[in-house]
């Protein structure tokens, strides 16, 4: 929980004998901790609220009527305050505090995964009993239950500090695990057959101060003291920082590093048990070509048969070779570091001469929206008072500590949220106002809400509403957090929606992006016409001539056109940086049609992937545990990616990989190392001028590229018009969710069992009203074509729209996407097909 | 089955209306389950959660706080036999065990025809009356074993009529005119409860 620092002027206390300045205001144990001085705690957590459960944490504070005993985290400091944290009374209290908390306690430490690092283990020998008074019976419990598929529940060795407890219902919202039952029964437990479906149930194995609760991918794999650990950077959009804790070179764990700007110590599921898939079986370790036999490159041979580096490359070097620039594309790099773009970029651009360089795949915002807007970060956002206008799908899916910022901000803060969702999300809930207008109308609900000029009602949004919402606009700082909300909008209403605010006074944006390292590609120039340091290939080729020479003079095509040229068979050579236009790019069609024709495919991957499959030739990259690098996340934060373990085989960083093609034709790329891309870049571009790549590591918010404007924002010109769905259609919704048929979840043996099954998602207004079964078959179509999917009610989607989340096992949704349309309306035959 | 019935379901929606926050209802709620089933079984937290919109974990943890929830068969006659201090020093442990031999069942287990269980509970509330025990909730006051038999007896008999079966629905229902309701008429003008502010649980 964030304190909300109303007084920030200093007052003086004393703390075991020494005079200090501390913040007014402040927990008392927060205070000792920052001068020097550890208290002992269990249920303590600063991100958490205080409840005193504990009673580890008391200290003998003197307000001037005489020493009394208080629990230092339920009490904040004040003027003059005498603090003893040491005295022969607070001896006796731990010591009794640790008997008590012992009583019940199996004391299994040898077989416990907690021993080592434990909370309770440490402070027993420090402060605690030597001997146990106790002869009577402990409790007994069942040891280990799951309480989901991850998470084991060990109610002996729990000391009913209640942080798992409050960090379910208080930072994710998800009361699912309460205390049950009372006095000496009390336990820790969910509803019978109802388990902790969390998408974020890793924190508190992590925040679990005794080995109560444990996670399965870690059970009995290590012991603490084996573990080696670095700090480092998930490869998200919002980069959170982790700790990447290993033992003889293999990742066994994942750990949230409590990051002030980003993460506050919070991971998702997803990308803590993700580490599971870098190590699979799946991970590819050599490089693939297509052909006959081991090292006999064929390019007419069928299968992806293993190959040497040298195999592969040549294969490279005679496409490449004498290649009209024009007839050479890229697609991808947001799974790259910032020095591997920065090295792809060159060799695309400045070696090979092509400027068909993307790293979207058509399912983003813009570049010019993403770089152009005056950009947030989240803690600006997130301050008392404040208007955050969100343009955006369920954050809870997508941005899981992005989505845990926000509510904390809503519920702890006062910032008041006005949600424009296609439909219900989880922060709904905690909105001061909550809209949901149908896909394709959002342009004219922001109008609508920014000008004041409220119509009637928009698409069932009603004019109270609207007026409400344009209230908590005025007087006050707005912040727009915005992404592409659904597929089944296009982009042009959300330029509209931010034309609009952009007229609104010192309104500042934080766009998302889907993938990774998006926010880096575009500052290394991966997108047409861009270079790096947010310079232009038209303004900015004399900064990097000379070291880029064959730099192309025309702007490139985006992923689109790219794919486009392709299917027309104008490209010869299709470099595909950890991008799968197959399983992503909306349409599936054209990006088919555009693989089949394109000579060679040449993918540099992790896996293989649907499109990785189609390669001619598949080189094996090194992945974010595997590599020295840097991340820029959403804000622009650049924060350190960390070696931890030796890639697989004889995977490469993807910087090396660009290295080496270079070389092979007949130029050095001048990179021998990530610290020789800040080196060259560093003298050129003046966004990054000022970050000293050695002192990364120690920035503990990393380093902020603040620069905006260089690329400007285009705003919308023409209005787009609402149109009513019509009584026989719905409008459609593709949402995403947190576990799908990624790679990451599907190679992640902990995660895929956690994926559904595709389902269309109505009303129950709507489900009634068309008279279907819930689960039956049901034909969808839109346009010429039509999918076959079960339907399930789903309340949160509002009346007269449909819910499909893409790229789930079963029926794909994108099939029903219209090239050009601002809306998809979709029509359902609810007749029972008797194949189903 | 065991949600509540649709008789109780409108019951429960009356209930639910005197709150300015649905979660204040869970209690009540609990109540009218436990006189539905003479227990409060998993589909009606379930159901309860529904209606007062938490989690079902949130309504296991309010139901298993309190003793008087039971959340497994219970006899038709339950019985509490108090051992708190006063009852205690005046015999509670004697009543405990005449209990158990005269109904010839254990604490916690239900007699053979169903009748009845007992269990041993705190301090209720009538130290005066030491030993004391309740019978579905209704006080018996200084009993002697003698006294305990014959109870039994008549409760077995019939010849009780004081004491309604469990999970008998109440005969009286809470009926509160809205003139009468305590605090401001409009609960919107209302500044909320310190608790919900200390929670910010209203914003
Ligand atoms: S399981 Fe761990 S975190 Fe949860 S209450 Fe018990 S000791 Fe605390
Ligand atoms: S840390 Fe203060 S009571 Fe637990
Ligand atoms: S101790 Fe039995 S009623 Fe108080």
């Amino acid at each position: 929980m964030t304190e909300i620092q109303q007084d920030s002027d200093l007052i003086s206390v004393t703390i075991d004998g020494q005079e200090v300045k501390v913040k007014s205001g402040e927990v008392l144990i927060d205070a000792c901790e920052e001068a020097g001085v550890d208290i002992p705690r269990f249920c303590y957590h600063k991100r958490m609220s205080q409840v005193g459960m504990c009673r580890m944490c008391i200290v003998e504070v003197d307000t001037g009527r005489g020493p009394s005993l208080q629990p230092s985290c339920m009490m904040d400091v004040s003027e003059g305050m005498v603090i003893d944290t040491q005295s022969e009374e607070i001896k006796k209290i731990q010591d009794g505090v640790l008997e008590f908390l012992l009583i019940n306690h199996p004391l299994d430490c040898p077989v416990c995964d907690k021993g080592g690092e434990c909370p309770l283990q440490d402070q027993t020998m420090a402060y605690g009993p030597g001997e146990t008074r106790f002869v009577e019976e402990k409790r007994h419990f069942e040891k280990p239950i799951p309480i989901n598929d991850n998470v084991y529940l060990d109610r002996e060795r729990c000391i009913l500090c209640d942080r798992c407890t409050r960090f379910a219902d208080e930072v994710v919202g998800d009361p699912l695990i309460q205390f049950i039952d009372r006095g000496n029964s009390t336990q820790v437990n969910t509803f019978p057959e109802d388990p902790f479906a969390s998408y974020f149930s890793g924190n508190i194995v992590q925040l679990c101060p005794v080995g109560a609760l444990t996670a399965k991918p870690y059970r009995f794999k290590a012991r603490p003291w084996d573990l080696e650990e670095i700090e480092s950077t998930y490869p998200n959009p919002l980069g959170d920082r982790i700790v990447v804790q290993s033992s003889r070179d293999q990742v066994l764990r994942l750990q949230g590093l409590d990051s002030e700007a980003v993460n506050w110590g919070w991971l998702s599921d997803k990308d803590r048990f993700s580490f599971e898939a870098f190590q699979s079986e799946y991970r590819l370790d050599n490089p693939l070509v297509r052909g006959g036999g081991l090292n006999k490159a064929d390019k007419s041979g069928t299968g992806l048969v293993a190959s040497s580096w040298a195999g592969a490359m040549s294969i490279i070097t005679e496409s490449l070779n004498g290649a009209d620039p024009d007839r050479v594309a890229v697609i991808g790099g947001a799974r790259l570091t910032n020095e591997s773009q920065y090295a792809w970029a060159k060799l695309a651009k400045g070696i090979i001469g092509t400027d068909h360089v993307s790293a979207d795949l058509g399912d983003d915002l813009q570049p010019h929206v993403l770089l152009g807007l005056p950009r947030a970060t989240i803690s600006e956002a997130c301050q008392p008072n404040n208007t955050i206008v969100l343009l955006t799908p369920d954050l809870k899916e997508e941005y899981g500590t992005l989505f845990i910022r926000l509510r904390d901000a809503a519920k702890n803060l006062g910032v008041k949220i006005i949600e424009l969702s296609p439909m219900r999300t989880a922060l709904s809930a905690d909105a001061a106002v909550s809209l949901h207008p149908l896909p394709g109308e959002i342009g004219n609900v922001v109008q609508a809400i920014t000008t004041g000029d409220i119509p009637r009602e928009i698409g069932g949004i009603s004019g109270e509403d609207l007026s409400l919402a344009h209230s908590h606009l005025k007087d006050t700082n707005v912040f727009v957090i915005v992404s592409r909300s659904s597929m089944g909008q296009s982009e042009e209403p959300i330029i509209e929606a931010l034309t609009s605010l952009q007229e609104v006074d010192n309104c500042r944006f934080l766009p998302l992006v889907r993938r990774a390292n998006t926010m880096g590609a575009l500052d290394m120039g991966m997108a047409p016409g861009l270079l790096p340091g947010r310079n232009t290939l038209s303004s900015g080729s004399s900064v990097f001539s000379d070291i880029w020479p064959n730099l192309p003079t025309e702007s490139g095509a985006n992923t689109k056109q790219i794919l486009q040229k392709a299917a027309d068979g104008d490209i010869d050579t299709l470099f595909l940086l950890g991008a799968d236009p197959l399983t992503d790019f909306p349409d599936k069609a054209l990006a088919k049609a555009a693989l089949e024709r394109t000579n060679t495919i040449i993918s540099v991957d992790l896996f293989v992937t649907p499109s990785v499959y189609e390669s001619d030739v598949v080189l094996p990259a090194a992945s974010f545990l595997e590599a020295d690098g840097s991340h820029t996340n959403v804000e622009g934060r650049i924060t350190p990616i960390r070696q931890k373990i030796t890639p697989p085989g004889t995977a490469r960083p993807d910087w090396m990989i660009a290295a080496e093609i270079s070389h092979r034709l007949g130029h050095d790329l001048g990179v021998d190392t990530p610290e020789d891309i800040w080196e060259e870049l560093g003298s050129r571009s003046a966004v990054h001028g000022d970050l000293d790549y050695r002192k990364l590591d120690h920035l503990p918010d990393g380093h902020l590229i603040t620069a905006t404007g260089r690329i400007p924002f285009i705003p919308a010109e023409e209005r787009i018009e609402t149109r009513p769905v019509d009584s026989y259609a719905m409008r459609l919704i593709l949402g995403r969710r947190m576990f799908d048929q990624g790679t990451v979840t599907q190679m992640s043996p902990s995660l895929t069992q956690l994926a559904e099954k595709s389902e269309l998602r109505i009303n129950q207004y709507d489900f009634e009203r068309l008279g279907i079964i819930e689960g039956a078959q049901v034909e969808v179509s839109s346009g010429g074509a039509s999918i076959s999917i079960s339907v399930k009610v789903d309340n949160r989607v509002r009346r007269s729209s449909a819910l499909i989340y893409s790229n789930l096992e079963g029926a794909d949704p994108r099939e029903l996407l219209i090239e050009g349309a601002h809306s998809i309306d979709i029509r359902i035959d609810p007749t029972v097909k008797e194949s189903a | 089955m065991s949600r509540l019935n649709e008789e109780n379901l409108r019951i429960a929606r009356q209930i639910l209306s005197r709150y300015p926050k649905k979660k204040s209802a869970l209690i009540p709620l609990l109540h009218l389950s436990q006189e539905q089933n003479g227990m409060v079984t998993n589909e009606a937290m379930e159901h309860i959660a529904e209606l007062v919109e938490v989690t079902p974990a949130e309504v296991l943890g309010t139901c298993s706080f309190y003793e008087m929830f039971k959340r497994h068969p219970v006899g038709e006659y339950q019985i509490n036999i108090c051992h708190g201090i006063s009852c205690h020093l005046l015999g509670a442990e004697d009543v405990l065990e005449h209990a158990e031999k005269s109904l010839g069942v254990k604490e916690g287990e239900i007699t053979q025809d169903g009748k009845f269980s007992f269990e041993g509970v705190e301090c209720i509330a009538a130290c005066t009356e030491a030993p004391c025990l309740q019978v579905n909730y209704r006080y018996v006051n200084r009993v002697s074993s003698d006294e305990f038999d014959q109870l039994v007896t008549d409760l077995k008999n019939g010849q009780n009529t004081q004491i309604p079966k469990h999970g008998t629905l109440a005969k009286t229902r809470q009926n509160i005119q809205s003139e009468k309701l305590a605090g401001p008429a409009e609960v919107e003008s209302a500044s909320p409860p310190v608790w919900l502010q200390r929670n910010k649980e209203d914003q």
